[in-house]
């Protein structure tokens, strides 16, 4: 990521946090998500220098207190928005990044940027524009800003009042949003481009459609995705039906397949929404699961049974069609396959039912097709994502840039906000030489 | 916001609204659908549109009264606004470009067949409009469906207007009658489109339905609205909504559908002790 870890616990420790947050904005505009969501101890606590001879240091709370700071204390950078100084360089040096332009830029001004959807990618690009005086749009399928950190991660992971702190921020920069706008449906990318007068686009519009397993039973009612799952109590507040109208099935017990991030959030609400008994199935063992160490704690110290090294064979429904039982095998673990994770295969003799009336698969999503559908130009690869130059996030359409989700699949807000600033500085640089070029056409 | 431009009572449950949203009447096509919440704690339901007109800037809705949702819309008045309404989504229809159509609407999927028959007549394709209720005052918009059709045929259950019997009987004595059709398209109750299926079977007439399972985000992120076509798992909201009649597993929709019924009953109760 190139966040300047060391300069900015130095800061820290100097008694300075609004300038060890700024010098973490530099690199990553959200560290008051990223602080709480983050799996430090994959991405950067694993490379800590004192790592093996004693605890890393906890780099994630270190961002978190100095994002939290400046949110606290820092009200003249929240309402002038310069909460960081400008940067359009994606890897700052050492010594500071160079300001390659000033705060209102002429040739900036004026200009109007969309960015569709408003996850952490979305917000990256939206403030990283604005602060450069482009005038930037919002556009959001939802009713509700923040995409992922909105309806998919849960309020006692990452609580909404800094996800709106975030959003408030870009509003007071100046970042128009506009909801209930389905970017590829609503209004296409071209329309955006040849008739709203929109010079460039990014595209942060998030996953696609829930993975499940392909295994018998998964239609019976009581089997939910991790997303609607977490949207329903997340979005739409199903957990306080009938006072809101959005109705789950809560209260039994129930079973989340899958040991990620969103496994661990799943389980963690289920057991918040009152489930009698929650479990978490996975196929490899606690060594493979790619959940924070900290959530995985977390999930355990609330109730959650592990069944590593478990995996669903088929569900089981009653004559009404609802979910009583999943039907499971034991795995043992062989070679390492191609992700350089243990190989999991079934141990003859060791099927076994789980009594369960709820079942939710976090397995990951497929690609979200709504934009490259509909948008002639855009090249999208044969998983469905968009296809971009990593560098840049510029895709095969002239003006558009992607980042996050959308061109990746499942993974982390990190990497999304990473994609976001770089998609930012590019598309940057990109209206720059377009506009010198209309300038020179125009003359000509 | 979009605010409610014009209503029409159509039946004593059903009412038609013009809603002003001239980015969603824009990119409109015939049988597509909008996501509706009517306040900040109602559901998002998804609502087939009945109409459009780029020109006006609007989109018309017929919704009749099922449960607490659909009761709080049809309560909704000339220059209200409804919080969210979004769309165009889903696919729209994959309509024929020549040839002779059949549309059967039952309910309030009368009201629905209205763009289909408009899309096909202006083409130039042959349109038979078959549209039902149970009785001649529960009838609704068969007027604006007869005048984009070629044919229209009227079907009461208890025989008070037009032909005695369902949508699907009519249908069934059009092609003993003789009648050809390079294809049916029907959009309605979940039980009406699955007896159209095994009405048409039989006869190789290909048919497409318009799925209307739960959906919460509507736009291809839940998964609530998968369905069973072919043996392979679609999602109705972006794959859809129409599927081929003969390869869906209506009996698994019907049993999703009914997932939140007590929930649902709850609500409407609650709803109507509170009003």
């Amino acid at each position: 990521m190139g966040v300047p870890i060391r300069d900015f616990i130095k800061l820290i420790a100097e008694g300075k946090p609004l300038e060890a947050v700024r010098r973490i904005k530099e690199v990553n505009s959200l560290p008051a998500v990223c602080g709480r969501v983050c799996p430090q101890e994959h991405q950067c606590e694993l490379h800590c220098v004192v790592n093996g001879k004693r605890e890393p240091v906890s780099i994630g709370a270190l961002e978190r207190f100095a994002a939290d700071y400046e949110l606290a204390h820092d009200s003249v950078a929240l309402i002038s928005g310069n909460t960081a100084p400008i940067s359009n360089g994606a890897t700052p040096s050492r010594n500071g990044s160079k300001p390659s332009h000033d705060l209102r830029d002429s040739k900036a001004d004026g200009q109007k940027v969309a960015v569709v959807g408003t996850g952490p990618a979305s917000l990256t690009v939206a403030g990283d524009l604005a602060r450069l005086g482009y005038q930037v749009t919002l556009f959001e399928a939802l009713h509700a800003s923040g995409g992922v950190l909105m309806y998919g991660i849960p309020e006692f992971r990452l609580p909404k009042t800094i996800v709106a702190a975030e959003i408030d921020k870009l509003k007071l920069q100046g970042v128009e949003l506009r909801n209930n706008i389905v970017i590829g449906k609503t209004i296409t990318i071209d329309q955006l481009m040849n008739e709203m007068g929109y010079g460039a686009v990014f595209v942060g519009s998030g996953a696609g459609s829930p993975k499940f397993m392909g295994i018998p039973g998964e239609n019976f009612k009581g089997v939910y995705s991790a997303n609607e799952f977490l949207t329903r109590v997340n979005l739409m507040r199903a957990n306080r039906f009938p006072e809101y109208d959005t109705p789950m099935k809560m209260g039994g017990r129930m079973a989340v397949i899958g040991a990620g991030d969103t496994a661990m959030d799943v389980v963690r609400t289920a057991i918040r929404v009152g489930a009698r008994e929650a479990s978490v199935v996975y196929r490899r063992s606690d060594k493979e699961m790619t959940a924070r160490i900290e959530d995985y704690r977390d999930a355990e110290e609330e109730g959650a049974v592990f069944e590593w090294q478990t995996n669903p064979v088929r569900i089981l429904g009653n004559e009404d069609g609802f979910v009583y039982a999943m039907e499971c095998v034991r795995m043992e673990l062989g070679e390492p396959d191609e992700s350089g994770r243990r190989r999991p295969t079934p141990i003859p003799d060791s099927l076994f039912i789980m009594e369960l009336d709820m079942v939710v698969m976090a397995l990951g999503t497929n690609a979200n097709p709504t934009v490259g559908q509909s948008t002639p130009g855009l090249t999208t690869n044969v998983a469905g994502h968009i296809v971009v130059d990593p560098e840049t996030g510029a895709t095969t359409r002239r003006g558009v840039f992607a980042g996050g989700e959308v061109t990746t699949g499942s993974a982390t807000v990190i990497l999304a906000a990473g994609a976001g600033k770089r998609a930012a500085a590019a598309i940057d640089e990109y209206l720059r030489i377009e506009s010198r070029s209309t300038t020179v056409s125009a003359v000509q | 916001m979009a605010r409610i431009l014009k209503k029409r009572s159509l039946t004593p449950i059903t009412s038609l609204f013009v809603v002003e949203s001239p980015l969603i009447a824009r990119n409109a096509q015939p049988g597509q659908f909008v996501m509706v919440r009517i306040n900040e704690r109602g559901e998002r339901i998804p609502v087939t549109f009945t109409d459009y007109d780029v020109g006006e800037g609007t989109v018309t809705v017929v919704v009749q009264e099922v449960g607490k949702t659909t009761r709080m819309f049809s309560s909704l008045d000339e220059g209200d606004e409804i919080l969210d309404f979004v769309g165009p989504l889903g696919c729209p229809a994959p309509l024929l470009e020549q040839g002779h159509v059949v549309l059967l609407g039952g309910g309030f999927g009368a009201a629905a067949i209205l763009t289909l028959a408009r899309e096909l007549h202006s083409g130039g394709v042959e349109v038979s409009s078959i549209v039902g209720a149970r009785s001649k005052d529960l009838l609704i918009l068969d007027d604006e469906v007869g005048a984009v059709s070629d044919h229209l045929y009227v079907c009461t259950d208890d025989g008070s207007s037009g032909f005695h019997g369902f949508v699907t009987t009519q249908l069934k004595q059009l092609i003993d009658q003789g009648n050809r059709f390079d294809e049916a398209f029907t959009i309605g109750p979940v039980a009406m489109m699955r007896a159209l299926a095994e009405t048409t079977r039989p006869y190789g007439l290909k048919t497409q339905v318009s799925m209307d399972p739960i959906m919460v985000d509507g736009t291809g992120m839940c998964g609530a609205c998968r369905i069973t076509v072919d043996d392979e798992l679609r999602f109705a909201c972006v794959d859809g909504p129409f599927f081929d009649a003969h390869k869906v597993n209506f009996a698994e929709a019907i049993v999703r559908s009914k997932m939140y019924a007590e929930e649902e009953q709850l609500s409407l109760s609650l709803d109507k002790a509170g009003g």
